[in-house]
């Protein structure tokens, strides 16, 4: 709003509701986290450090500064949709699903990929709020969150999330996602298709980073021309799976 | 709209515009302006006072106050550099370390820089074992263009010994 980029005619304060939307929980074979978890309480979760090591850890620790990780929440951090912003990679990689609640208590369930359609742009509509994400627990899992930056706590010059599950030596899922580097969040589907079924290995995710480099779409502005970004795509790509495989295997 | 608010422990009521951040209710209508305005942007750390749940036990925890709306902070504590020290004019062990160790030049950043540093001591287990690592993460959401921060870590470790030594200063003045 400070920006000009947007101008509504109401707003409406929802953090006296943090009680009821601020929480982290496991629910069967789900992690359900609710849209008012502030940014600090995702860094300090034993549950999510435990479920997906450490996926979150490493991107809340470089998502702004202890200050703002003070107020803000993944709720906030999703409908923002500034394709720079680096939890919503770690949401895209983990696959997460976000729940929409309408009038009258209405929910629709919809993927990452529908969520983000553009930058400032998500599929909430205007009598709906983000209430929860959930994720799928998948056992072997190693996460991991690369991300180059000018100083310390700015939005990314590029960021690049990677999840995996690896079980008797085959990756069973993949999810792979890079910031900064197009109008949303890129989910580099190509790659997490490639890695699937195969044994890890750094030749595998070398090829993982040529996808994201080539798949992704970045411009070039005061963070850097276009092609360095593509660049550091593809290297931030395969060291986040090289170091989500290695944790994956601990 | 009619907005009431709690800055160091005096409630402020003014008609203000819906619009109105937090930093320049503080500022405009509160009239204390210790509180400084700086980017506008939530990168510099400027504006950051202490915000207190009363619901929530808590310590006070750094806002920035650029970043809030002023109708926003209804039903919280305030507190801003002003309401640091106690009432006889005691000053806090924060800003007894900024002043020992040199931690400011032109003293633009100092009560955002103070604000941080009060609570990273407040909130760690063993402040006085705070590592260097530790304290440059914890204020890296504050810039500082005079000093290089050296002196401004001396002086929260300052704080956190005075404290340890003196604990019944160990609260910020409500």
């Amino acid at each position: 709003m400070k920006l000009r980029l947007a101008n509504p005619g109401h707003v409406i304060d929802i953090n006296p509701i943090e009680p009821e939307l601020n929480y982290i929980r496991q629910e069967g074979n789900e992690i359900r986290i609710g849209a008012l978890t502030r940014h600090v309480n995702m860094l300090e979760s034993d549950l999510l450090a435990r479920t997906f090591p450490d996926i979150f850890r490493e991107a809340e620790a470089v998502l702004a500064d202890p200050v703002v990780r003070n107020r803000g929440t993944m709720g906030g951090s999703l409908c923002q949709s500034d394709p720079a912003e680096d939890l919503s990679g770690v949401v895209v990689a983990l696959k997460g699903k976000a729940v929409l609640r309408g009038p009258g208590g209405a929910e629709r369930v919809v993927e990452m990929d529908e969520f983000h359609i553009g930058p400032y742009m998500t599929a909430v509509g205007p009598t709906e709020m983000l209430i929860e994400v959930r994720f799928p627990i998948h056992p072997g899992f190693g996460g991991a969150h690369e991300k180059v930056e000018r100083r310390a706590g700015d939005f990314a010059i590029v960021a690049a999330s990677a999840a995996l599950s690896i079980q008797g030596g085959t990756i069973q899922t993949a999810g792979v996602a890079c910031s900064a580097v197009g109008p949303t969040t890129m989910h580099i589907k190509r790659a997490e298709e490639a890695l699937v079924g195969k044994a890890p290995s750094e030749e595998l995710f070398q090829q993982a980073g040529q996808m994201a480099s080539a798949d992704c779409s970045p411009n070039s502005d005061g963070r850097g021309p276009a092609d360095y970004k593509r660049a550091v795509a593809g290297v931030l790509t395969q060291r986040a799976l090289s170091r989500a495989a290695a944790t994956a295997l601990r | 709209m009619l907005v009431s608010i709690s800055i160091n422990g005096q409630v402020y009521s003014h008609d203000v515009e819906p619009r109105l951040l937090l930093v320049h209710f503080i500022r405009e209508y509160a009239e204390l302006h210790g509180t400084h305005w700086g980017c506008d942007t939530s990168n510099c750390g400027i504006c950051i006072v202490l915000m207190d749940d009363p619901q929530s036990d808590q310590p006070p925890y750094p806002v920035k106050s650029c970043t809030m709306l002023a109708a926003m902070a209804q039903g919280y504590e305030i507190t801003t550099v002003e309401g640091m020290a106690k009432p006889d004019g005691t000053l806090d062990p924060i800003q007894m370390g900024f002043h020992e160790m040199h931690a400011l030049q032109c003293g633009f950043c100092t009560p955002g820089m103070m604000s941080t540093g009060r609570w990273l001591i407040e909130r760690h287990p063993n402040p006085t074992q705070m590592t260097d690592h530790e304290i440059r993460d914890g204020i890296s959401g504050n810039l500082c263009r005079c000093t290089g921060y050296d002196n401004i870590i001396k002086a929260i470790r300052w704080a956190a010994a005075y404290i340890e030594e003196h604990p019944e200063s160990a609260r910020t003045a409500r």
